[in-house]
């Protein structure tokens, strides 16, 4: 097992696209540090994705993204963090579930609404099921669009929420 | 033709899909004695559902659809538009009691029996308004204003002395869709478990409606997003037969490919998850960088790492040069060296081992009275899957030139899904490089105009289980309504019983090795 360690090296890439997105990220991260005072945490919350855009916010803690590297973490309750990672669209039977993960998240909160779903209720529209877009239910700061996002536009949509904050 | 010595006539559905027969049974009860003779024969309720059929026939109709050794057989019962009730199936094929409620829920017919409580209906939309019967069609679109009230639900009770209830979700920790579960414990110990479900559902169904069939494809591609090949081939191949098309064989052979890739990408992910719920940070990081190389493949030779929206009526959208066929071959065999490796650091991972072995487990007998199909049921020991040969069933073109080997495992624990997924990565390696090298030379797409009034079911093995869609056109040639079913239908109430007898903190594990869609069947 250890030579396996050994040969396939540690494979954490700068994040793709460009090496200056990474030191804009290692940068940042260290600014987050500094107002935060500690890491970047988010709540990850699916209120009706078809499951696909999970498949792409999973690939972030894969080790070539490993956000995780970057002090930026993924945590279980959304009392303990700074960002909403909304998936949607919101459907009527997720409606209350995600108002109540927002009010539970203390401010300053960030919201990134995740997927053509999140954004605009993409495919699945509004409906007598879907309340649509993520912002129909709570505020938004950001928006990632893309069926599902790369990992790549989903961070850089995380960095453009920190930014803003 | 008829089947089981029950007095229903049956058509073999034409096309080059998996073999569906169709028939009509006459009354309930000849619904009901099909599905005994179904059950004693050693079938399986693939599906269910209901369409509002007033406009045409004045009636309303319920489809069951049954697995048996030779394919699938489709009994649709039409219902009265004053008094639309069938008989109670759930005691002859538990399954049912879901799939039952749901088209209450969605088409305002009910069983006579059994459970009534709501599925899908949560409180957004009023008991006795149904978003799939057509009147309710000028509501259903932008905001139909319903108050939405989350109604409480009435979970089973459970006596027992120092027996106590943990609720969990409907969101949850961690990266995975909304559900809520209700564990009753004694100490650490699971005596029972209730699922409640319906919060991914986003009105699916209703929004195939009055759609072409292009529309269709998208719409059927993100039913269950990490399934999205198996239910873009299970509706073309649906909507092939309903149009009497035949995809040209490379279209079916490039199926093939995407179908397989998605299978392999998926099994990584979960053998990852796997060694990551059981500490094992190693497997998961290698697993997760194996997946990771298979998507960007995916994006390079197909435009998208899911291969969405490839799968279309009439074949597929784009065909791959040698260059590309190569590539994949010498991917395959890159990562079957991985894998390979990887398996026997599962195998002789003491810690690992431990965790998995009996943890979860469920048996065959189980598996069959569930009707579970997929991994979870080649787990236990049953040999189904819809891509291989058995006693009295030729599958369909590609998979009947390729001779493919079903996994199994006989101990139905988290060990044997996981070893099913092993298995079956290894399979499908061996399968991606017979198609590669023997893609037959043809076009990779036909028309296939719309046949209104055509009706159809396909069936594909997606990565999970058995996946169906069954569609049916309106005299315009538009669709009239489409019924996608995911087998997780069948293995939620797997899980149930799986996680009993073991301890709470052995869910997420359990869960993960069953890794069951929530979209899927929530629709
Ligand atoms: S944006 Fe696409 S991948 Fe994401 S939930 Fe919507 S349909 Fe699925």
């Amino acid at each position: 097992m250890l030579r396996r360690i050994l040969r396939t090296g540690i494979v954490s890439e700068p994040p793709p696209e460009a090496g200056a997105e990474a030191r804009e990220v290692a940068r940042l991260n260290r600014e987050i540090l500094r107002i935060l005072g500690r890491a970047l945490t988010i709540r990850q919350v699916d209120a009706g994705s078809c499951n696909g855009c999970e498949l792409e916010i999973h690939a972030l803690n894969n080790p070539y993204t490993n956000l995780e590297g970057y002090g930026i973490k993924f945590v279980a309750s959304p009392r303990h963090a700074d960002m909403l990672l909304v998936t949607g669209p919101v459907t009527k039977n997720m409606e209350h579930a995600l108002k109540v993960a927002y009010d539970c998240t203390p401010d300053p909160k960030l919201v990134v609404a995740v997927g053509d779903c999140g954004c605009t209720g993409g495919v699945f529209g509004e409906s007598y099921a879907s309340c649509g877009a993520v912002e129909n239910v709570i505020p938004v700061d950001v928006r990632v669009p893309g069926c599902p996002p790369t990992p790549v536009a989903l961070l850089a949509g995380i960095l453009a929420a920190v930014r803003r904050d | 033709m008829r089947f089981f010595g029950e007095p229903i006539e049956f058509e073999k559905q034409a096309g080059i899909g998996g073999p569906v027969w169709l028939g009509r049974a006459e009354s309930g009860e000849a619904l009901q004695a099909f599905a005994v003779a179904a059950h004693r024969a050693d079938g399986r309720l693939a599906a269910l559902w209901g369409s509002d059929e007033r406009r045409r026939s004045g009636c309303f109709r319920v489809h069951c659809v049954f697995g048996f050794m030779a394919g699938h057989i489709r009994v649709s019962l039409d219902l009265p538009a004053e008094h639309p009730v069938y008989p109670d199936l759930s005691g002859i094929f538990p399954a049912a009691s879901r799939m039952q409620r749901a088209t209450r829920d969605l088409v305002g017919i009910a069983t006579a029996g059994g459970d009534q409580r709501p599925w899908l209906r949560h409180g957004a939309w009023p008991a006795d308004w149904y978003p799939l019967r057509h009147d309710a069609a000028q509501l259903a679109n932008a905001g139909a204003g319903f108050p939405n009230a989350p109604s409480d639900y009435d979970f089973v009770p459970v006596g027992g002395e120092g027996a106590h209830e943990i609720p969990v979700g409907p969101i949850h920790a961690g990266i995975i869709e909304p559900g809520h579960f209700r564990f009753s414990v004694i100490g650490e110990r699971v005596l029972r478990l209730e699922q409640r479900l319906g919060y991914q559902h986003k009105g699916v169904e209703k929004l195939f409606v009055g759609r072409n069939l292009a529309e269709g494809a998208r719409l059927a591609g993100r039913v269950s997003g990490d399934s999205t090949c198996a239910y873009a081939w299970a509706y073309a191949s649906a909507v092939e037969a309903a149009c009497g098309a035949s995809p040209p064989p490379r279209a079916l052979g490039l199926r093939a490919l995407m179908l397989e890739r998605e299978r392999v990408a998926n099994h990584l992910g979960d053998l990852g998850a796997l060694g990551n719920d059981a500490a094992l940070a190693f497997g998961f990081s290698q697993f997760m960088r194996l997946k990771e190389d298979w998507l960007r493949l995916n994006a390079k030779l197909f435009g998208q790492r899911f291969m969405m929206d490839r799968i279309v009526p009439g074949g597929t959208t784009l065909d791959l040069e040698a260059p590309a066929l190569r590539a994949i071959v010498e991917q395959c065999e890159a990562v079957g060296r991985e894998v390979k490796a990887l398996g026997k650091i599962y195998d002789e991972h003491a810690g690992l081992q431990d965790r998995f072995l009996t943890t979860g487990a469920i048996d065959a007998d189980l598996a069959r009275e569930l009707s579970l199909t997929g991994v979870a049921a080649r787990a236990t020991g049953l040999i189904l899957d819809a891509r291989a040969h058995r006693q009295g069933y030729t599958p369909p073109p590609p998979w009947a030139m390729l001779g493919v080997r079903p996994a199994t495992d006989e101990r139905g624990d988290v060990a044997a899904r996981a070893a099913v997924r092993f298995a079956e990565i290894v399979e499908s390696l061996r399968l991606l490089r017979e198609l590669a090298v023997g893609l037959p030379d043809s076009e990779v797409c036909v028309e296939a105009p719309p046949q209104p009034g055509g009706d159809g079911l396909g069936v594909i093995e997606g990565w999970r289980g058995e996946v169906l869609v069954g569609v049916a056109l309106d005299g315009e040639g538009r669709l009239a309504r489409v019924h996608p079913h995911d087998p997780s239908w069948q293995a939620w109430p797997a899980l149930e019983h799986a996680v009993m007898r073991d301890i709470v903190p052995d869910f997420p594990l359990i869960n993960k090795s069953f890794n069951l869609s929530y979209s899927g069947a929530d629709l």
